[in-house]
Formats: structure tokens, sequence, C-alpha cells
């Protein structure tokens, strides 16, 4: 091949890249597109004009105003953050000990824990869903912020555990030898030299985790009963009920209900996609 | 490497153990026996004090129609769950696997869809499919296919059809992360040759490049297939549980359970669908164990 065919060749393959992946990312995201169109244009225009993928004549921002407020999204919101935020904190601390305990010490049960823990976490919800409500009834937890948070931050354990026991396992065990020496104890070794060392696993983690809890519907329906306390999945699901013929509102509070897991994961994308990849390529 | 571990005393690994262990014991552990139990218990008993039930409730799936039209379902979604998303998956990885400049933005925009959930992907699909004015319909009459027109969500027919095509949707950019994640093991020309060099690409692909991505193609498989068995919240978000037709074991498990108050049937569902999976969660841990021997 000469020269200049193999640089038209080259062109040619560039141009091919760019064509097809703009292509496929346009048509992957027209639900989105047509999600986010849809929440700022007026009932009238949707209306008279039902066209979705049509942008709006003018943008009304009072909707996620309404949505807020009169629909209630901001309360669910809030809701959602005091479920998350400590359920992931607490996952990742309580499965950090048990990563540790598998990553490092050679004992008989070993492999038998880690399949426990592998396998409690592809088990069907449903086989949990009733001793779970029933429990919770019966600790007089349930229909309430801390049944749920309990609950996800065990569940997550088994994916949490497995995920930072494979990244621990990575590190050099001469990084524990010269504290031994020194005569740290364990817990010390643990939260003083390998956490930090941990640091970029339990980031990706944090991301994974935030998302697929925020994310959560089945737990909440089952385990949350009075308004006050609804997630925002919840509280979109009722909307739909609800505001049944104002998808403009419908459509601004699902955005709003997006904001939190899409920043995060656009803001943490390199460790979100890491940590996909991290966790499923170990296991 | 191993005999260098930490090893001072035996119950130092079962301290930090210690609490992991008994919040997942008592939170996931249990209650999968305890279901076990309950699916041999009567109605709503569990929750005043379990009555022996046998195996009536068993007995009632096998001549329960809606039942079989669950399993009937989760057939379908199982087939295309995965037999969709895998290929597709593997093709969008290959495509964005290049350096180039620009496909990391491909790439985060292309995985958007995972991060939302399904009450907001359920609830813009919904208008999608509306028969009247959704944008399916809207851009089938364009075309002149206003025979296609169909009610997407209003006929048995196309339900459940309607609706796996939503789960694969978004279940597409989450195989592209597993395979970019495969690839990263396989030369970036040889990706890119077998995707648009005409000659014996096909011949490439199959003899280097499959074979070396078959670690990621048995994590993507066995993942997909466990996700499509587990499938409630779009069927939930989108038919609410009351278009019957669409129901999946996941869904008719929860209905039945929390709707109907029928807790001991309830649970015979949640075992049924467990043993389904079970065989695949084995396939999965087989495979984690063996990737551990080769460590």
């Amino acid at each position: 091949m000469t020269k200049v065919a193999s640089s038209r060749w080259r062109a040619f393959r560039a141009a091919a890249f760019y064509v097809t992946a703009t292509l496929l990312v346009a048509v992957w995201l027209l639900p989105l597109v047509i999600g986010v169109f849809t929440s700022l244009k007026s009932m009238d225009e949707i209306m008279a004009n039902p066209v979705m993928w049509k942008p709006p004549k003018a943008l009304r921002f009072e909707n996620f105003g309404e949505a807020w407020n009169r629909a209630g999204m901001g309360r669910y919101i809030v809701n959602t953050f005091i479920v998350t935020i400590p359920s992931v904190a607490g996952a990742l601390a309580v499965s950090s000990l048990a990563a540790f305990a598998l990553a490092f010490y050679r004992f008989r049960l070993n492999k038998a824990v880690l399949v426990l823990f592998v396998a409690g976490m592809l088990v069907p919800f449903q086989m949990l869903m009733i001793p779970v409500f029933r429990m919770s009834n019966g600790l007089g937890i349930d229909d309430s912020f801390g049944g749920l948070i309990l609950f996800h931050i065990s569940f997550q354990l088994g994916f949490c555990t497995f995920f930072l026991r494979n990244f621990m396992k990575q590190i050099p065990y001469s990084q524990i030898e010269a504290p031994r020496i020194d005569g740290a104890s364990d817990f010390t070794i643990y939260a003083r030299i390998i956490m930090p060392l941990a640091l970029p696993s339990i980031a990706a983690l944090a991301v994974l985790e935030f998302t697929w809890i925020w994310n959560d519907l089945l737990w909440s329906l089952v385990l949350l009963r009075s308004d006050a306390i609804k997630t925002v999945t919840l509280g979109l699901a009722n909307m739909q009920g609800e505001f049944i013929t104002t998808y403009n509102l419908t459509a601004a509070g699902s955005i709003l209900a997006a904001i939190a897991p899409v920043a995060v994961f656009l803001a943490f994308q390199r460790y979100f996609i890491e940590g996909l990849t991290m966790g499923a390529d170990k296991g | 490497m191993p005999a260098r571990r930490l090893k001072k005393s035996a119950l130092a690994p079962w301290a930090f153990l210690a609490l992991p262990l008994a919040m997942y014991v008592v939170w996931v552990i249990v209650p999968i026996f305890e279901s076990f139990a309950f699916a041999f218990t009567k109605r709503d008993s569990i929750i005043y004090g379990p009555v022996f039930h046998g195996l009536a409730n068993f007995r009632r799936l096998a001549g329960d129609g809606q039942f079989w039209l669950a399993i009937k379902n989760n057939l379908l979604w199982l087939v295309f769950f995965v037999g969709i998303p895998v290929p597709l998956g593997l093709l969008v990885a290959m495509l964005f696997n290049g350096g180039r400049p620009g496909s990391r933005l491909y790439k985060t925009l292309f995985y958007l869809p995972m991060t939302l959930s399904f009450t907001i992907i359920g609830t813009i699909w919904m208008w999608i499919y509306n028969p009247d004015f959704g944008a399916l319909n809207t851009f089938l009459r364009s075309i002149g296919l206003d025979a296609l027109a169909v009610q997407w969500l209003g006929d048995k027919r196309y339900m459940t059809g309607a609706l796996i095509a939503v789960g694969v949707w978004r279940q597409v950019p989450y195989v592209m992360i597993l395979y970019l994640a495969g690839l990263q093991g396989v030369p970036t020309e040889l990706v890119e040759a077998s995707l648009i060099d005409g000659a014996s690409w096909w011949q490439r692909f199959r003899k280097v490049i499959l074979p070396l991505l078959l670690p990621a193609t048995i994590v993507a498989v066995t993942i997909s297939v466990i996700d499509s068995l587990r499938s409630f919240d779009i069927v939930y978000v989108m038919t609410n549980t009351k278009a019957r037709a669409a129901e999946v074991l996941a869904s008719y498990m929860y209905s039945s359970a929390f709707q109907y108050a029928d807790f001991g049937y309830g649970s015979a569902i949640a075992v049924i669908q467990f043993l389904i999976t079970l065989v695949f969660i084995l396939v999965y841990v087989g495979d984690v164990l063996k990737k551990e021997s080769e460590r």
C-alpha cells in the first residue's frame, strides 16, 4: 500500500468511527433527550404539538419548582440522601473489616466465608423480602429510615467485601511486614496502612453503591409505608398516578431525581467505570 | 506468598469478621432459609404464627396458569436479555475501545442510562410507548408504517416484548463496560481491524478475539442471566403489576405476598425463582473459585 493510500485509509477509519459513534450515542440517548424536552414544555405545547423529540418552543423552568414543591420531590430527595449516605458509608466501613480478614489471614474457612458473601449477593431479592419484612416488623424498625439503612448495609456487604478483598489481595505483603515487626497491632495495620492504600477502590465502590442505593425501588417499597419518609423512586412512582396528565411535571420530577446519581457519576466517572470493571473482572 | 500472610492468632480474622458476618447472616443468609420454611406455611400465618401447610402451595403453583405465564415471560426475558445485550455490548465495546480523542466522552454518554433508576426510565418509556402520541408510534406513522403503530403496553401480545426492550436498552451499556475491561488485554489494532478490515475479519474475530474475551463473556452472560431472573422494577413501574400478562416470577411473588397478603404462596414462588437462579449462581461462584486457584 502506498503512503497516500494508507493515510487515506486511516482518515476513512477515523471518519467511520466518529460517524458510527455519534449516530449510536444519539439514538441511544434519544429517550433521555425526550425526557429533558418534556420537562421543559408547557402542557399546552405538549397537547398542541405532541411530537416528543421536538425541542420546546419556550423553556418552562417553573416545572422544576412545581415538581419540587407541589409534587413533594424536594422531600423525597432529602429522604433519599438520608437513606443513601449512611448506607454507603456503613457498607464500606463494615465490609472493609471482612475484606481485610479475607485478604490477609490464612484460616481454614477463608474460602467458605468468601463464597458465602459472593453467593449471597446474587440471590433473588424475593427470597429475602418476606423474612426481612417480618423481622423488621418484629424489631419495630419497619417503616423507618433505620430499618432500610440497616438492610442496605447488610445486603451490600456481599458485593463490597468481594470487591475490596480482591483489591486488597493486590497490595504487596511487604507493606504489612515492616509495621508488624515494629509491633503494630492488627487493627492499626488495617486502619493506618491498608485502608489508606485501598482508598482508590473504596472511592470506586462508593460511587457504585451510591447509584445502586439511590436508585433502589424494591426495598423502599417493602420496608417504607409513610409518605413522609418515602424515597425518590417510590415518590416518582406515586407521582405517576397522581399527576397522570401532567407529563411535564413528572418529567421534571424525574430529572430532579436523576441529578444526584448522574452528578456523582460524571464527577467520578473514572472511578465509576474502573470500579465496575474491577469488580466484574475479578469475579 | 500465602505462607507470609498474617497468622499471629487463630482468632484474629474472626475479630474482623464478627460484625460483617453477623449482619450478613442475620439479614441475608438466615432469610434464605426462612423463605424455604415459609413456602410450606398457610397464607398469612407466618405473621401470626406459622401454620404448616405441607406441599399445598407447590401443588397450587403447578395448576396456576398465572405462574406458568410468569415462567414463560421469565424465559423470554432470559433469552432476549442475554441474546441481544451480550453481542451488541461487545460490538459497542469494540467500537469505543480505541484511544481515539473523544472516545471517553462517547463511553460516558452511552453509559448514562445505567445510572438512572427504572422509575425514571420506565416513566419516559411509557410516554414513548403511548399508542396515541408516543414517540414510537409518531415515528412509525411518519414513515408510513401505520400498521405497526400498536398498543405496545395495552396489548397482551406486545407487552412483555416492550418491557424487555427497555431492559435491553439499559443493559447494553453495562455489558459494554464488562467487555471494555476484557478488551484491555487485547491489542487495539487487532480489535479495530476485525471491525472494519474486510479481509478475513470474521476469522480473526472468531479465532483470536473471542477466545481472549472468554472470561469477560462468562461474566457478562451469567450476570445478565441472573439479572434477567431478577427483573422486577421495569415490570412494576410500567405495569404496576396490574397488567398480569406481563408478570414475571419476581413481580408475581411481590403481588402475591404484598398485595394479596398470601405470604406462604409468595414464598413458594420465591423458592422456585431461587432454585432456577441457583444454577447460575453456582456457575458464577465456580468461576470465581477457578480464578482464585489460578492466582
